[in-house]
Order: structure tokens, then C-alpha cells, then sequence
């Protein structure tokens, strides 16, 4: 049975990488489904036919052999399989599929019943009838394995599904507190308030319109996680308060220019899309070149789709960070452009694209594309209700 | 009347600082004030001055690689410059900056520790002068060499510090000449040296021109193998085959299989040293 690798594939390798423990314990509960079989024929037989440690001895030694032939082959079985179809060892599923696993039922049973009953035998000092007369026998041991084995599958994969979904809140809370390191970058922050302190004294209704620049970032920062869409104005003012501030440390190293048409203001976007790249452009494009250079986020409908670019005349991708001239990967090394990709991603499939390459004129730089599908004009009220509207 | 260099690519802080030393230093003349580390090298080389204000994170190069710079063209006989680091985030072990030799500011500078970075820095100026003037002869006295030790050994660990954690080793170097690529396995290679843009693949034999900096390559080569013995020149240590040492404190290496003699810094002369 083919499976997807697992979205979680790093999270596998801690799980028991041996399955052998496992397989004991089961062992160990399928001893309490042996007696409950023992209880439930000595119910159901007259009494005059046997006792109920009789019926224990039997559905033990049965149970326990069909359980260790059951259990084993599939366990082996899965495992052959998934070599031959070459699954990496970490995600390889420990079942072998429907068809496979009647299979190791029947087979299993077959064994185990012969066995179990032959060592009933020795135990009790009875003597059992040939396999084919004993058709009740058979159909309780036959019954009971297929039972055990839908509950052990059950459990088990009760148990993965549980893991995966622990797993995927792990996933999603690092992402975020990741991005938020990177947005929240200490060497920002502090300069950023250097700045502010210097111009408290310089400029004191400058230094205040800053503040409330960086307060308006913070709260919009801190709260992106938690808001559904915002207007693209709303977007476009924050990256504006970004870019302030920046433009406040780089001085006119930095060159700013913000293009969003009166009639794309209200389109919702999801929020803060556009700061990853922003800051990228800043933070590996000008900030590193001696003349610093200028930056600009344009905002376009071409037709159905909303195109959204950033671009700078910064350093541009470094030779090694693209494997290709043409090629449409954004370097993994970059946290935010892989953050914006696969938020795209979740947010829209394969509806949206996201490009990062050379911006390939004469001024070079970089140039980052998203295209996305064109929202239906009006953002949900609600939604917006949450950014602040820019201080006075 | 001391002179200063301020290097810091933010204008609004570089001026605050060059006011804030104004009220607290009268006396220090601020001869520059630059924007990127390439320049700061530059001043800094040209005008001599006895303090240096690097800020740590600058475009063109951080404050740490033109202190090495510093460390290794400073002209003898003029003192090494009183360096202070400026930064605003605690990315280089602040640690290692715990000595008299270099102090360091973290942004922001409040004015109570600028006082104290001054006071300190007026205190090594004087002790100084004082042995000094007696024999002008001298080219350096052994106080001043002592101190400009303890310099160089400072810069070294912070450069330390501020390295990129060590890579995936480079096994084969692909040099490319038009259309056709030349693969020079690591291990053949004598030495690397920074020229411009390019860095001079040499080895027995030929070199070749790769598009990579020192900086990106040091990270992916063994540093037991490869020595860096220059803020340019990275030097297979067994391809050594002796070092002499001039009295500026520079190395000069001459090599098995090539005629060549290359320059080691002063910053690195510590690794040749008799057992």
C-alpha cells in the first residue's frame, strides 16, 4: 500500500525506531483478549463440557501462538515491502495493507490453532479432535484474531494520527516564533531605538511620528498570527512605517517607493505577506551595499491575477544561492522568502506563485514576485476590524 | 590633541556620537567620520589616528575586519590605534572584548558608559606617553609592543568569534575558464590568495580564478590543513617550508614547489614560532 511520505518526515526518526517493543506489548495485552475468549466459551458452553481453566489453557495457547504469527509476519511483511518499494527507513509504514494483513490472518491462525491446540493437549492431558471436526473452535479463534487485529490497527493508528497532529502544532508554533525572530531581529530593534533615542532630542515631533511607526510595526508583528486578511492599504501602511524606519537609520542610503492603485486599497491580502521580502531586500540587498539604493513595492492586476513585487537595487542574489540564471527557487538560506512560499502555499495551492530572481536590468538587484489570484474586492468587515488605523 | 576616527553607517548615531564625544572629550578632534568599513580602512591608514569608533556591522566591511586590516598595514613605528566597537546586538561574544585593550559600546550609548569608555581611553593615551619620548629612536618599545600583543590577540579571538560555524568540507574546486571547467581537487592546492572579486586558486603546478571570497571559502576548508596567515592568504601548512620573521613583526614563507614567497601579517605571526 503506497503511502505519501509524511509531511512530519523529521519528526519520525523519534519515534521507537524498533518496532520489537512494541510487538512485546502487544504480546502482553492480547493475553487479556486470550481470557476474555476463555470467559466468553465457557459462558457460552453448557457446563457439563469443561471448566473454565480448560477453556483458559486453550484460548491461551491458541491466542498466543495466532497472535505471535499474526503479529510477526505482518510486522516482517511490512518491512520487506517497504524495502523493495525502497521507503526511506524512518517513514516505513509498520502494516502491510488490507490484502496482506487477511493473509497473515488466515495463515496465522492456521499455525496458531494447530499449535495451540497441540500444546493445549500436552498441558491438559486431553485430546483434541482433528483440526477439520473442531469447526466452532476454529471460527471463535478465527473471529477473535480478526477482532484483535482491527483493534491493535485502530490503536496504532489512533496513536500515529495523534503524534502527526502534535507534531503539526509544533510545526506551525516554530514557524511563527521564527518568523517573528527574524521580523523582531534584535540588531533592528535596538539600532531602530538608538535612532529614536538621538532624535528625542534633535527632532522631538519627528522622533515621536517614529515612535508611533514602530509601535504601529510591533502591534502588527506581534498580532500577524493571529488576524485573518487585512486591506492591502493596511499592508501597504505598515511596510511604509517599516521603511520609515529604516529610512531613519540608512539615512539616503535608502530610497523608497510605494505603488498600490486607489481601486486594489480595499482587496484583502493575507497579512504582513509583503514584510519578509521587504525586509530581505533591506536587510541582504542595501543594507550591505556601500551606497546603499532603492527599494520598491508595487501592487498590480494583470488580468485575473494580483501580482505584488518588491524590488531592489541592492547586492542582488549572491552567485552561489541560485544553482541556475533562470532558476525560479528561492535560496532555502533566506528564512523569509521560504516563509512567504509556503504561506502562499497553505493559503492558496498552487493558485498562487512566488518568484525571487535578478532583477535583470542595468541597475540590478533583486526582484521578488507574488502572483496570486485576484480576491473578491471587498475585505471581510471583521477581518480588517483588528489593524489600527495609522496614528496621527 | 588626540585624533579620532568614527565608522558608523548610520548617519543620526554617527553624529550623536561626534556630539556626545564633543561635551565629554574637548580636547579629541574627530579628523573622519565614514559610512562603510572599506572606508574606514582607508582614513583610517591615511590620517593615523590614536582612537578608532568601529561600528561592528557596516556595509563594505564589518568594524572587525577593518580592525584586521588596521592590524596588519598599520605602518611600524606609529602606535596601533585604541580601537572601540560599537554594536547593537550581542552576536560577538562581547566576551572576548572583557579586556583593557579594546573596549566596546552597545548601542544605544548612554552617556554614563561613553563617560567611562572615555575616561579609560584618556588613561591608555597617558600611560602612553610617558615611556616614550625619552628615546624616539626606538622603533618600538617594549611597553607598546606588549600592548599591541594583547591587541592583535584580542582581534584574533574576536574574529573567532564572529566566524561562520564550520561547513561541509570543499573536495573539488570548480574553476571556471568560458565554457570549460577545470575540477582542482582541495588537496592539491597550495595556497588561496583574495584579489579583488577573485581568489587566486594556486597550486603546484598552475592556479586558476575562482568567483569566491575568503570569507565563504574558510568555513568549508580544514583549518588544521590550511592556515590563514593573512586577511588575504590562506596557506596549505605542510606546503611551508620555512618563515622568517623581519622586525615589523611580518612573516615572510617560502613554500615547497613554488618559487614564491608569500607575506604572512603580523596578526598571524604567532603560528611560527620554534618548538
Amino acid at each position: 500500500m503506497p503511502r505519501m511520505p509524511s509531511p512530519t518526515a523529521a519528526a519520525a526518526p523519534a519515534d521507537d525506531p524498533s518496532p520489537w517493543p512494541a510487538f512485546a506489548r502487544r504480546g502482553l495485552r492480547n493475553q487479556g483478549v486470550c481470557a476474555v475468549v476463555a470467559l466468553v466459551i465457557w459462558v457460552m458452553t453448557p457446563g457439563a463440557r469443561g471448566n473454565l481453566y480448560t477453556a483458559w489453557v486453550y484460548s491461551a495457547a491458541i491466542g498466543t501462538c495466532s497472535w505471535f504469527f499474526i503479529d510477526g509476519s505482518r510486522l516482517l511483511l511490512a518491512r520487506w515491502l517497504a524495502g523493495r518499494a525502497a521507503v526511506p527507513e524512518a517513514r516505513r509504514p509498520r502494516w502491510p495493507g488490507p490484502r496482506w494483513m487477511l493473509a497473515c490472518i488466515l495463515v496465522g491462525v492456521a499455525l496458531g490453532y494447530s499449535l495451540g491446540t497441540a500444546l493445549g493437549d500436552a498441558v491438559t492431558g486431553f485430546q483434541t479432535p482433528s483440526l477439520l471436526l473442531n469447526r466452532p473452535a476454529i471460527a471463535i479463534t478465527l473471529v477473535s484474531a480478526i477482532a484483535a487485529s482491527w483493534f491493535f490497527y485502530a490503536n496504532e493508528r489512533l496513536r500515529q494520527e495523534q503524534t502527526a497532529a502534535a507534531d503539526a502544532r509544533r510545526a506551525a508554533a516554530e514557524s511563527q516564533l521564527m518568523l517573528l525572530q527574524s521580523q523582531l531581529e534584535p540588531h533592528m530593534l535596538f539600532n531602530t531605538l538608538a535612532n529614536l533615542r538621538v532624535l528625542i532630542t534633535l527632532d522631538p515631533p519627528r522622533a515621536q511620528a517614529m515612535l508611533d511607526r514602530l509601535i504601529a510595526f510591533l502591534r502588527a508583528t506581534l498580532g500577524a498570527s493571529r488576524s485573518g486578511p487585512h486591506p492591502l492599504a493596511v499592508e501597504f501602511d505598515r511596510l511604509a512605517d517599516y521603511l520609515a524606519l529604516m529610512g531613519l537609520r540608512m539615512g539616503d542610503r535608502l530610497q523608497v517607493t510605494l505603488d498600490l492603485p486607489a481601486e486594489l486599497r480595499t482587496l484583502p491580502v493575507p497579512p504582513l505577506l509583503l514584510q519578509p521580502l521587504v525586509e530581505n531586500s533591506i536587510r541582504h540587498g542595501l543594507e550591505p551595499k556601500v551606497d546603499g539604493g532603492r527599494i520598491a513595492v508595487r501592487a498590480e492586476v494583470r488580468g485575473p491575477r494580483l501580482l505584488l513585487t518588491v524590488r531592489d537595487t541592492g547586492v542582488g542574489l549572491r552567485d552561489g544561492a541560485t544553482p541556475s540564471p533562470a532558476a525560479d527557487v528561492p535560496p532555502g538560506s533566506h528564512y523569509g522568502t521560504r516563509h512567504v512560499a509556503e504561506r502562499l502555499a497553505t493559503l492558496y495551492g498552487a493558485q498562487a506563485s512566488f518568484r525571487l530572481r535578478p532583477a535583470g536590468d542595468a541597475e540590478g538587484g533583486t526582484l521578488a514576485e507574488i502572483d496570486l489570484p485576484l480576491p473578491p474586492a471587498e475585505a471581510p468587515a471583521g477581518a480588517a476590524a483588528p489593524a489600527p488605523t495609522a496614528p496621527a | 590633541m588626540p585624533h579620532a576616527l568614527i565608522a558608523e553607517d548610520e548617519p543620526l548615531l554617527a553624529a550623536a556620537l561626534q556630539a556626545d564625544l564633543a561635551r565629554l572629550w574637548p580636547e579629541l578632534t574627530v579628523v573622519a567620520r565614514v559610512a562603510d568599513g572599506l572606508s574606514a580602512t582607508r582614513q583610517a591608514l591615511a590620517l593615523l589616528p590614536q582612537v578608532c569608533f568601529l561600528d561592528i556591522r557596516m556595509p563594505g566591511a564589518t568594524g572587525l575586519e577593518a580592525a584586521q586590516a588596521l592590524a596588519e598595514d598599520w605602518p611600524a613605528g606609529t602606535p596601533f590605534p585604541l580601537l572601540v566597537f560599537v554594536t547593537a546586538y550581542d552576536q560577538y561574544a562581547l566576551q572576548a572584548f572583557d579586556a583593557q585593550a579594546v573596549d566596546y559600546l552597545v548601542k544605544p550609548v548612554d552617556t554614563p558608559r561613553l563617560a567611562a569608555c572615555v575616561a579609560r581611553l584618556k588613561q591608555r593615551l597617558a600611560d602612553r606617553a610617558l615611556p616614550a619620548p625619552a628615546m624616539p629612536a626606538t622603533p618600538a618599545p617594549a611597553g607598546d609592543d606588549a600592548a599591541l600583543q594583547q591587541t592583535l590577540a584580542q582581534l584574533r579571538a574576536l574574529l573567532g568569534a564572529g566566524a561562520p560555524a564550520a561547513q561541509p568540507r570543499l573536495e573539488v574546486i570548480q574553476a571556471g575558464v568560458g565554457h570549460l571547467v577545470h575540477l582542482v581537487p582541495v588537496a592539491e592546492v597550495l595556497y588561496f590568495e583574495a584579489a579583488d572579486k577573485y581568489l587566486r586558486v594556486v597550486t603546484a603546478e598552475r592556479e586558476h580564478l575562482i568567483r569566491l571570497s575568503l570569507r565563504e571559502l574558510l568555513p568549508q576548508l580544514d583549518a588544521q590543513q590550511f592556515w590563514q596567515v593573512h586577511r588575504g592568504l590562506v596557506v596549505r601548512a605542510s606546503a611551508i617550508a620555512t618563515a622568517q620573521r623581519d622586525e615589523s613583526g611580518k612573516v615572510f614563507l617560502s613554500l615547497r614547489g613554488r618559487p614564491e614567497r608569500l607575506t604572512a601579517s603580523r596578526l598571524y605571526a604567532h603560528l611560527f614560532k620554534g618548538m
